[in-house]
């Protein structure tokens, strides 16, 4: 399994790279939404942008999708310079941003029509892949309903559906699954994977979920107040924070075999608590056979082990200082906030 | 025999399937050939309001009765004839020649159905600026700027959608007011086209004017300030409701300024057979609002070349 990854993962690097990101920065007055991020993303892959509120990946899309101007550095994408060719560069991508976008008094269908003449794309084609689209999100039955009547749900699958229309060989998905419950959640997941592998397209996603990021993403990079703390897969996240834990009990207390555990190959740190030894390692399933070996050749009885791998949650704790479950509870709460003043506001 | 022609039959079906899928997947990754004009999209983006509009009964309904009462109220009301006919031992011939006098034109409500035919244009493209604010205020403007339609497009979309809609309703003005007593001795076919060009050019300036206006902010509430500090100076500061005659000096010349004026002037030298109370002749009313419209959706344009990217 580690090692059909890491397979994976050679191939992926030795892929062109259709984003190319150099130093790219962007402020907003005195505040630096974006501070400098270097990064690529190769053709075919996932790439996910995880961080917690104002971090700068909104920011960072709207940039690279040409909606703002960088205010420093450079990007390519698919070799064409974003601010020099930004007309061609709107051609080519896809983006689905963070808010809806759709015409609330216009049918799924018409909006998604009206998006491919915004693409230029001949009337004698768009009316079959619209179509098309809407099957591939499973809107067909709600296509010539009004916009208003969708479902927060509908309106995302509408708005990855719009993202799709003018063929791109790259997608920007901007928090895809915000305010989705679990099973809404779990089909945009499957559309993701499908875009990947059936129709080989290159995926540019931000979230701050991270079971998300880490099913998702081929690759993550842990972004915060304006800068890329970490990039790697998600192995590579994880196993970075030291590897896996192995808690096992022992029935005698004495002696303390810290040591000898320590000896073990693959071991990297042991701590002893009572009758229980805490072991880190990078290869939890194989040493810790030969712990349970070793203790037991010593005629000592084990009364349990358990492993438990290192979770993204922790990475990412690691690496910034928080963690994203105390945000998420913030989030839900001014995602709910919003949607209010909308409706109020309409 | 009978066997192999079952199995036969599967594979194919199955071959099917897989060809099926093949073709789909090719279908799917095969862009047409996109249509990379400036001006694509231009029309998709003014459909799109005009759906809005007449898709809309209340807005429909509200846009048509809008007119009505104002011609059938307020002209109907404020009707100067009456003073005239109302003097002791007046004949028709004299309240003819005061009316021709005063109005250029058979009454003081043939006067003024020109006067509403522009007024019902100003308040139309006054409000196109809340569409830009709106579309804001709702993203789609961010989607249509992530695509590659051009940004003049998208003004110049929402400008012919105002000026289209306000046309329209100019239309139907004209009908009300024909049905409540206007003067039709001079309506024909080329007075009519010829009025009708030189409102399309003032309201094709005045919705540049209000569309680049909204181009910056996206509240409404700013936006309905802009409206309010606007429409009724344009409208009073012109011989739309009353003949530039009886203003004082000052205001005769703040007249001469409002664009306004001129497409009042040019609809009343034309469907009415005035003379021209501006004291130009009908090119010059051209002349004028062909530069309006010019000057101001060519700033417009480029006004959302800078302000539509951050
Ligand atoms: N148009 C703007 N004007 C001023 N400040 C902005 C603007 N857009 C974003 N910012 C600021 O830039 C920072 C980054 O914002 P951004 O939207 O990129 O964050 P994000 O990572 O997408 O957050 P979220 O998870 O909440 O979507 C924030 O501090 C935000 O307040
Ligand atoms: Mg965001």
């Amino acid at each position: 399994m580690s090692n059909q990854e890491s397979v994976k993962q050679t191939e992926y690097s030795q892929r062109p790279s259709i984003v190319k990101v150099e130093n790219l920065s962007k402020s907003f007055g005195s505040l630096k939404a974006v501070d400098g991020v270097s990064f690529e993303v190769k053709e075919g892959e996932i790439f996910g942008f995880l961080g917690p509120n104002g971090a700068g990946k909104s920011t960072t899309i709207n940039v690279l999708t040409t909606l703002l101007r960088a205010s420093g550095g450079k990007a390519e994408i698919a070799g064409l310079d974003i601010q020099k060719h930004s007309t061609e560069v709107r051609r080519s991508v896809g983006v689905v941003p963070q808010e809806y976008t759709a015409d609330e008094d216009l049918t799924g269908l018409q909006n998604i029509i009206l998006c491919a003449d915004l693409y230029g794309i001949p009337r004698s084609n768009s009316r079959s892949h619209a179509i098309e689209l809407l099957k591939l999100v499973e809107l067909e039955d709600a296509a010539n309903r009004k916009v208003s009547t969708y479902s927060g749900g509908m309106r995302r699958r509408l708005e990855l559906a719009c993202g799709l229309i003018n063929y791109p060989k790259l997608l920007f998905l901007d928090e895809p699954t915000l305010g989705l419950d679990v099973q809404t959640r779990a089909a945009v997941w499957k559309y993701i994977r499908m875009l990947k592998e059936s129709y080989h397209m290159t995926l540019f996603l931000t979230t701050h979920y991270l079971e998300e990021a880490d099913s998702l993403c081929d690759r993550i990079a842990i972004i915060d107040h304006g800068h890329i703390i970490k990039i790697g897969t998600p192995d590579e996240l994880k196993a970075s924070i030291g590897g896996d834990v192995i808690v096992v009990g022992v029935v005698e207390t004495e002696p303390d075999i810290s040591s000898d555990i320590a000896k073990i190959n693959l071991v990297k740190d042991v701590k002893k608590s009572g009758g229980e030894y805490r072991v880190k390692s990078e290869i939890g399933e194989e040493a810790s056979i030969k712990i349970i070996d070793m203790i037991r050749s010593r005629g000592l009885h084990v009364t349990k082990i358990s492993l438990t791998k290192p979770t993204l949650d922790e990475a990412y704790l690691e690496f910034t200082g928080r963690t994203l479950r105390e945000e998420e509870t913030n989030r839900m709460a001014m995602m709910s906030q919003r949607m209010t003043m909308r409706r109020a506001r309409s | 025999m009978a066997e192999n022609i079952s199995i036969r039959a599967v594979t194919t079906a199955e071959e099917r399937a897989l060809e099926e899928e093949r073709e789909q997947e090719k279908a799917f990754r095969a862009a047409p050939k996109l249509n990379k004009s400036p001006l694509h999209g231009l029309w998709a983006l003014t459909n799109r309001d005009l759906i809005k509009w007449y898709k809309n009964p209340i807005q429909l309904f509200i846009s048509l009765i809008q007119p009505i009462v104002w011609l059938g109220l307020f002209g109907k009301a404020l009707n100067f004839g009456a003073f005239i006919s109302s003097q002791p031992g007046i004949t028709p011939a004299e309240i003819a020649a005061l009316n021709l006098k005063e109005f250029g034109t058979t009454s003081y409500f043939s006067f003024l159905s020109a006067g509403m035919l522009a007024f019902i244009i100003l308040f139309t493209a006054a409000f196109s600026g809340m569409s830009v604010v709106f579309d804001k205020r709702f993203g789609f403007m961010n989607k249509a700027l992530s695509t590659p339609v051009g940004r003049g497009a998208i003004v110049v979309g929402k400008i012919l959608q105002s000026v289209i809609r306000s046309l329209i309703q100019a239309a139907i003005v004209l009908g009300i007011a024909v049905g409540l007593g206007m003067d039709t001795s001079h309506l024909n076919a080329l007075s009519i086209a010829g009025a009708f060009t030189i409102l399309f050019l003032m309201a094709f300036g005045l919705s540049s004017l209000f569309v680049m206006l909204a181009l910056r902010g996206s509240d409404w509430q700013t936006q309905m300030a802009i409206i309010n500090l606007l429409n009724l100076p344009l409208l009073f500061a012109s011989n739309a409701m009353l003949p530039i005659t009886i203003m004082p000096d000052w205001l005769k010349n703040v007249v001469k300024f409002n664009p306004v004026s001129y497409a009042v002037d040019g609809a009343r030298q034309l469907l009415l057979g005035s003379p021209g109370s501006l004291g130009v002749p009908l090119w010059v009313d051209f002349g004028v609002l062909t530069a309006f419209a010019v000057i101001l959706s060519g700033l417009g344009i480029v006004l959302s070349w800078r302000l539509l990217s951050k």
